[in-house]
């Protein structure tokens, strides 16, 4: 709680960026993703900080690092890279330790941890709304914190979440109803350079060919995830 | 063929090279890769698929370029790891090599060698002192690294005080080391801070910005008040002036100054010396 509250306190002065990136008309007809907004840099004491909103979902996020280790997590050739992912209201269960996860892995992906061998970078999620694709906007703010924390990364990533109606149409960037009432729901982490596939989930049934399809969607869906990206670091070196 | 156009083929995420000469000053993004001028001219022309015949093909014009903070070499381009503005130096000989690094708005500290940082004393153990620099560990400074100290006559310093010194050792697989000496054996500015005064943190950027050579801010703050004042490459900065008030204002005058124009400053310091 105490995070909420720095944030409010320290978010007069700086940068906010808000882009309706795409449509505002055809949302639930196809590709099209919730509006996107984020904030970078607005704690003081983390190392880097974010957050990010994806129409009503939202999750700030604070970056330790690299910081001194515990000597039983320390890796001696490269970074421990730690994912605390803390829900609106309660203690974490087994959802959150199974999404920290997923997102520990990615982040691993792309971190260069070889640079900074026994230290710890710990990032730490506070969600704050959850409006559906709760796991896509995790993923999307901890890439924007670990780049506000300067963190060495061969890439950035992003995170899409897809929707298969029963009828088999696609929603992209669901609602928590749309997530509800879907057939399957799949989540995929693409990288920046290559845009390859660097982690999925998936709940529910589905063919082949809607995983296929499903993916390419997405990959569509992150240029404009990286473009966002591109516009709202721009904003935040635009003062210095 | 991603490096056909180097010039201004800007996609969405910048998965295109784009040259590094025309992208100096502005923001890049970690994941993209960047061209070299000699790259850009041999490239340019190949694509065509001949490439045209030099007699000496066997020695390129070397030129030496230089990975600074937040870019690495990547094959025979650059892949930049940090999200900033792009800065480079040319180097000394004029040709068209030099330095290229990111200048990004971090935080967190990591040693460099050669810097000079502030740190403070945290343990004293046999003949070294722990200094804590910000870094993602403590630093050693041994007894022995002080002007005019031997074995007999040990310095003055407690847990708690503020050292200003040099690294001598700071890479990523050993404990960094300070010394409080330069290499002539003088402590040249370099040693225990005073009693008073007041620490306080910025960013590493602005830093940077404050020790660049003639910087305006330092040379306005001065005509101010006369005053003391110590910058730490970690982030930290030491000031003291003649009373308590003018230090506390001289601090939020610093930290104030990074997201100023310079229009800004200059009505906050005339409005300071009417006072």
């Amino acid at each position: 709680m105490e995070m909420v509250m720095e944030s409010a306190k320290l978010s007069d002065d700086k940068v906010c960026t808000e882009t309706g990136i795409v449509e505002s008309s055809s949302r639930g007809s196809g590709c099209s993703l919730r509006h996107f907004a984020c904030e970078q840099n607005l704690l003081s004491r983390p190392d880097g900080s974010a957050t990010f909103l994806q129409g009503d979902t939202s999750v700030l996020a604070g970056v330790y690092g690299p910081a001194e280790v515990k000597v039983s997590k320390e890796i001696f050739n490269k970074a421990t890279l730690e994912v605390i992912l803390r829900p609106k209201i309660g203690l974490p269960g087994v959802a959150e330790k199974s999404r920290e996860r997923l997102i520990r892995n990615t982040c691993e992906a792309v971190v260069l941890g070889a640079l900074h061998p026994r230290t710890s970078i710990t990032v730490v999620l506070q969600v704050i709304s959850d409006a559906g694709s709760l796991l896509a906007c995790c993923l999307n703010v901890a890439c924007m914190a670990l780049v506000d924390a300067g963190i060495p990364m061969r890439a950035l990533f992003c995170g899409v979440t897809c929707a298969l109606d029963s009828d088999g149409t696609l929603v992209l960037d669901p609602t928590a109803k749309q997530e509800k009432e879907a057939r399957a729901v799949l989540t995929f982490a693409l990288d920046s350079v290559d845009r390859k596939l660097l982690m999925s989930t998936t709940k529910g049934l589905y063919s082949d060919a809607e995983l296929q399809q499903c993916l390419a969607a997405a990959q569509t869906a992150s240029q404009h995830v990286f473009r966002f990206y591109r516009e709202s670091l721009q904003r935040r070196y635009s003062k210095s | 063929m991603a490096e056909t156009l180097p010039v201004a083929s800007e996609s969405p995420a910048g998965c295109k090279a784009r040259a590094a000469r025309n992208v100096l000053g502005q923001v890049v993004l970690p994941g993209e890769e960047l061209l070299l001028p000699e790259q850009e001219e041999t490239d340019g022309v190949g694509v065509a698929g001949e490439r045209p015949l030099r007699l000496n093909a066997g020695m390129r014009s070397r030129l030496r370029v230089v990975c600074g903070p937040g870019l690495r070499r990547c094959g025979d381009r650059l892949l930049v790891t940090k999200c900033g503005r792009l800065r480079h130096k040319e180097s000394g000989s004029g040709s068209s090599g030099g330095i290229y690094w990111v200048d990004s708005q971090q935080k967190r500290y990591v040693p460099v060698k050669g810097d000079h940082v502030i740190g403070i004393v945290t343990a004293k153990s046999g003949d070294i002192f722990k200094v804590d620099v910000g870094g993602s560990e403590p630093a050693s400074l041994s007894y022995l690294a002080f002007e005019g100290a031997t074995k007999r006559n040990r310095p003055n310093v407690q847990v708690g005080d503020l050292i200003y010194g040099q690294f001598v050792v700071a890479n990523k697989d050993m404990e960094p080391e300070m010394v409080c000496i330069d290499s002539c054996g003088r402590a040249n500015g370099m040693g225990v801070i005073g009693q008073d005064g007041l620490l306080f943190k910025v960013t590493l950027g602005l830093i940077r910005k404050l020790l660049a050579p003639d910087c305006e801010i330092i040379q306005e703050v001065g005509k101010l008040y006369p005053l003391e004042i110590v910058f730490g490459m970690n982030g930290r900065i030491w000031v003291k002036a003649k009373t308590i008030q003018q230090t506390l204002i001289l601090a939020n005058i610093l930290e104030a100054c990074e997201h100023m124009t310079t229009e800004q400053r200059k009505q906050i310091f005339a409005r300071l010396a009417e006072s």
